[in-house]
């Protein structure tokens, strides 16, 4: 059943599915009963009631949080969750990280499906703790157990005014037997006294006075700092080496050769020259007097700006059908075809702590601390490369400074690793922000080709899509040349449109780097694609875009997508749990249009631009509010943005994933580009791949539909209608239509 | 006394440190002091991260070496004390990851020693070389001007 992720094996379709969760039940929590067995631990100081939950007898409320925190709140979610089905009192709530371990579960932090998959097994964790301190209580008052509840850390029995601590029963109610999952009895929502509330985070203060620990802060004693070159061209490899300068920089210990990675990536290390260091600055000083000379690659060659021109090509011709909606269209007209061609470059992570891990080997196995989002990957590839057992890699999980899907590719853990086994010392790999950016796993470069025929009354009668791009697959299977079927389940055959025939194709793209995902994934390209495309077809109706939206999203269902030629993988959900609901759509078009109604309204060369995009079973819209000048200079003023994520735990962190969403979007919609020339990244930190800062940063005002669904994904979906909302904007202000990202291309910004 | 023995004066505490004086202070006070809570972000002063307090001036730690600062007052996140800013930032439950909020709140604190009462313009000029990746800026914003009108009613 687990995903093999040694080094030395290609991964199979299905772990990779695995990893995204597309394989329906595969990856909830929960799917195998030993993973989730709740056993009681051994006694120790405090009374432990189960895997998640232990109780002090200080009356402290100890709660586990099992997935990594990269900025989305979970440290602060899980235990909301926990602590309210518990009764706690959230004042006496100690938030513990938990390490690598299989019975959580899976730990992948990504995929925005923490709560989306936990909210039901944290519940029932925190009913079956609470269930064992009320029995505690019942058997000593010797009273019924549904006459005992909790509030506030007590147990109370209401009829006798009897009331005992958590702390005072937590012994006794550890020897509890476990109760039995289809036995408890689960909290009305209306009870909730902390899901639904904006707890602040629970290392707000930690943040704020810089005690907070990131990977890169970990210190160990007699640690030494590591940094590497890799090779600058995927497929290349060290060829000469001539470290003599470098040995003679001051506080240098060693120079060490990493062996490079071959055949597909996976999370191999790319290998590459590692300079070991006393400190920091002298692994980069003297990594800065390394001689290098590398062999030639296949990759060599790669130039994106040429490669996407091909790209362009390809989508114009037939392709691989992955839908078809009714009959297929043949018959093109061209005085009634509407057709455009969107592209994408390649899109770098770039999270403000760069990946790092700190590793210890020893005799007796290994010891990470790692900024992952995946400590379960970590360990999986770390004893594939030390020929240790998973077991025998602990993995302690430190705060990510931003994760985007970056962190859950351990490659940079097993160079630690391997270090730290040849150097016999604690290492800490550090990337610097030129590695980040150079030896990534990007964002897929894509181009994407939309074309209607319209009827006389210039709504579409058909449709026709084609997307191309590297896909993920060829990370982990060599010749995996074409959009794998759940990467075009990301926003490409899931937008249910109306349209009598509707026809996805994908074409063949070759990979020419580490291609990986980036929050929201093939969202990204998909949402700009299709979000562009309605608004064209506004455009040409003369209909704002939000009623295009919605006639083309046709009356009130849920689409199932029945005999359309493909089974949509719904981020890992059944569809009745999570359906294609129509109305839900309409909520978010709705409240957005109320918001663009509101406040400051377009002047003279401004004007709002609009899109919707469901994504991890969440809906969101988007509008944004632009001014182009004449001097071609884009402001973008307001944003407004509606999100139904279902029931939603803490609607603050909700709401600001949202706006860090949006800015996410912005970013890489304004400004971001990773382009390649002889195979080498030509970007290198933030003065050529910027980010947005706050001059460019507009006013925002997010709605967090209300809803009692049950919970979409938060981190990602927010981040696929920034992109169109902007370049549709910027053509209601201007008349320039970007089909091109980033917009620089065309203004300035 | 050997050749690279420096004198450095941290939030008010004296060091004596054994280092290169080219190295950037940033990797001293992380790696050779412990105070881990300026961060690296780029190494070239394009981020903000590791803003520093010299003599009250804000200025990128990755970019100043340890000769630089030699008679100087260095500040970090470790000593600043800017509590009512601490406070706003907490109230707007401002940090998402959080890791460029000490540069952040360094940035901030510098241009309120300089300004009492910034408003939206000037605060985009004292912020805008610190980036926030998870995009927390409006919140950042919110907390700098609710000090600020704080300074008005005081």
């Amino acid at each position: 059943m687990n995903p093999s992720f040694t080094a030395v094996q290609n991964f199979s379709r299905r772990d990779v599915l695995k990893l995204f969760g597309a394989t329906g039940g595969g990856l909830a929590l929960g799917a195998t009963g030993l993973s989730w067995s709740p056993m009681a631990m051994a006694q120790g100081e405090d009374a432990r009631l189960n895997l998640f939950i232990a109780i002090g007898e200080d009356d402290k409320v100890y709660l586990t949080c099992h997935r990594s925190e990269m900025g989305q709140g979970i440290r602060t979610g899980i235990p909301q969750v926990l602590a309210d089905e518990l009764g706690a009192d959230w004042n006496k709530v100690v938030v513990v990280q938990g390490l690598a371990d299989k019975r959580y579960g899976s730990q992948n932090t990504d995929g925005s499906r923490s709560i989306r998959k936990g909210f039901d097994k944290m519940r029932e964790m925190g009913a079956m703790a609470r269930t064992m301190l009320e029995q505690a209580a019942a058997d000593k008052w010797q009273v019924p157990l549904s006459e005992v509840s909790t509030a506030n850390n007590l147990v109370i029995h209401t009829q006798s005014g009897e009331m005992m601590s958590f702390g005072e029963l937590a012994r006794a109610a550890s020897q509890v037997p476990l109760p039995k999952v289809d036995t408890l009895i689960l909290k009305s929502p209306n009870d909730f006294t902390h899901i639904g509330k904006s707890h602040k985070i629970v290392d707000m203060q930690a943040i704020l006075t810089g005690e907070a620990k990131y990977g890169y802060d970990i210190t160990l004693e007699g640690m030494r700092y590591a940094s590497i070159i890799r090779p600058p061209v995927w497929g290349s490899e060290v060829k000469v080496l001539d470290d003599s300068k470098a040995r003679k920089v001051a506080g240098v210990i060693d120079v060490i050769r990493l062996p490079a990675a071959k055949g597909a990536p996976g999370f191999q290390p790319l290998g590459g020259v590692a300079v070991i260091a006393t400190n920091s600055w002298s692994a980069l000083e003297g990594r800065k007097a390394l001689n290098i000379t590398w062999t030639d690659s296949i990759n060599d060659t790669h130039n994106s700006e040429v490669f996407l021109k091909q790209l362009v090509e390809k989508v114009q011709s037939p392709g691989k059908i992955v839908r078809q909606q009714g009959e297929e269209n043949s018959d093109w007209p061209k005085e009634k075809t509407i057709k455009a061609i969107y592209t994408i470059p390649y899109l770098a992570h770039a999270p403000m702590e760069p990946p790092v891990t700190t590793a210890s080997v020893t005799d007796a196995g290994c010891e990470l601390w790692a900024s992952t989002q995946t400590p379960q990957s970590a360990a999986q590839n770390v004893a594939g490369y030390l020929g240790l057992k998973e077991e025998q890699v602990k993995v302690n999980v430190t705060l990510l400074g931003g994760g985007f899907g970056r962190k859950s590719k351990p490659d940079y853990c097993a160079e630690a690793a391997l270090l730290s086994q040849q150097i016999k010392a604690p290492v800490k790999v550090c990337w610097s922000r030129e590695d980040d950016i150079q030896n990534g796993y990007l964002h897929a470069i894509s181009a994407q080709l939309y074309q209607a025929k319209l009827g006389d009354d210039k709504m579409p009668q058909a449709m026709l899509q084609r997307t191309g791009f590297p896909s993920i697959g060829s990370t982990f299977a060599e010749g995996a040349d074409y959009p794998a079927g759940w990467e075009v389940d990301l926003g490409f055959v899931d937008v249910p449109l109306a349209v009598k025939s509707l026809r996805c194709e994908t074409v063949e793209a070759k990979a020419h780097t580490r291609i990986g995902w980036m929050r929201s994934v093939c969202n990204i390209q998909h949402g700009f694609g299709i979000g562009s495309f309605v608004d064209e077809l506004a455009v040409k109706a003369d209909k704002p875009t939000t009623q295009m939206w919605r006639e083309l999203l046709g009356e009130s269902r849920q689409e199932m997508f029945v005999d359309q030629g493909f089974k949509y993988g719904n981020y890992g959900e059944e569809l009745t749990r999570h359906p294609v609901d129509i109305e839900r759509y309409h909520g978010v078009i709705d409240a957005v249009e109320l918001g663009m109604k509101k406040g400051t309204q377009p002047k003279e060369n401004q004007a709002w631009g609009f899109a919707v995009h469901r994504s991890f079973a969440a809906f969101v819209a988007v509008a944004l509010l632009v001014e182009v000048d004449k001097d071609k200079k884009l402001t973008v003023l307001r944003a407004v943005a509606a999100i139904d994520a279902g029931t939603v735990v803490n609607p603050d962190r909700v709401k600001s994933q949202t706006e860090g969403a949006i800015m996410f979007g912005l970013s890489l919609a304004m400004m971001g580009e990773i382009s390649f020339k002889e195979g080498k990244v030509q970007q290198s930190n933030f003065h050529d791949y910027p980010m947005l800062r706050m001059t460019q940063c507009p006013d925002i005002d997010v709605t967090v539909i209300a809803s009692d669904a049950p919970p979409g994904g938060v981190g990602e979906p927010g981040v696929p209608p920034v992109a169109p909302s902007l370049t549709n904007a910027i053509f209601a202000a201007s008349g320039i239509r970007i089909r091109d990202l980033p917009v620089t291309k065309k203004l300035t910004v | 006394m050997p050749d690279n023995e420096l004198k450095l004066t941290i939030n008010g505490k004296q060091f004596q440190l054994d280092a290169d004086p080219n190295m950037p202070i940033l990797w001293a006070v992380r790696d050779m002091l412990g105070l881990t809570g300026t961060k690296y972000g780029c190494g070239a002063g394009l981020c903000g991260a590791c803003t520093i307090h010299i003599d009250g001036k804000p200025a990128r730690a990755c970019l100043t070496s340890l000769k630089q600062v030699q008679g100087k007052q260095v500040t970090t996140i470790e000593g600043l004390k800017a509590d009512e800013l601490i406070n706003a930032w907490s109230e707007h439950k401002v940090p998402q990851c959080g890791y460029c909020q000490s540069g952040q709140l360094m940035s901030a604190a510098a241009l309120l020693s300089q300004n009492r009462q910034p408003n939206e313009s000037d605060i985009d000029a004292a912020m805008s070389g610190n980036i926030c990746r998870c995009g927390t800026y409006t919140r950042i914003k919110a907390a700098i001007l609710s000090v600020s009108a704080q300074e008005e009613r005081s």
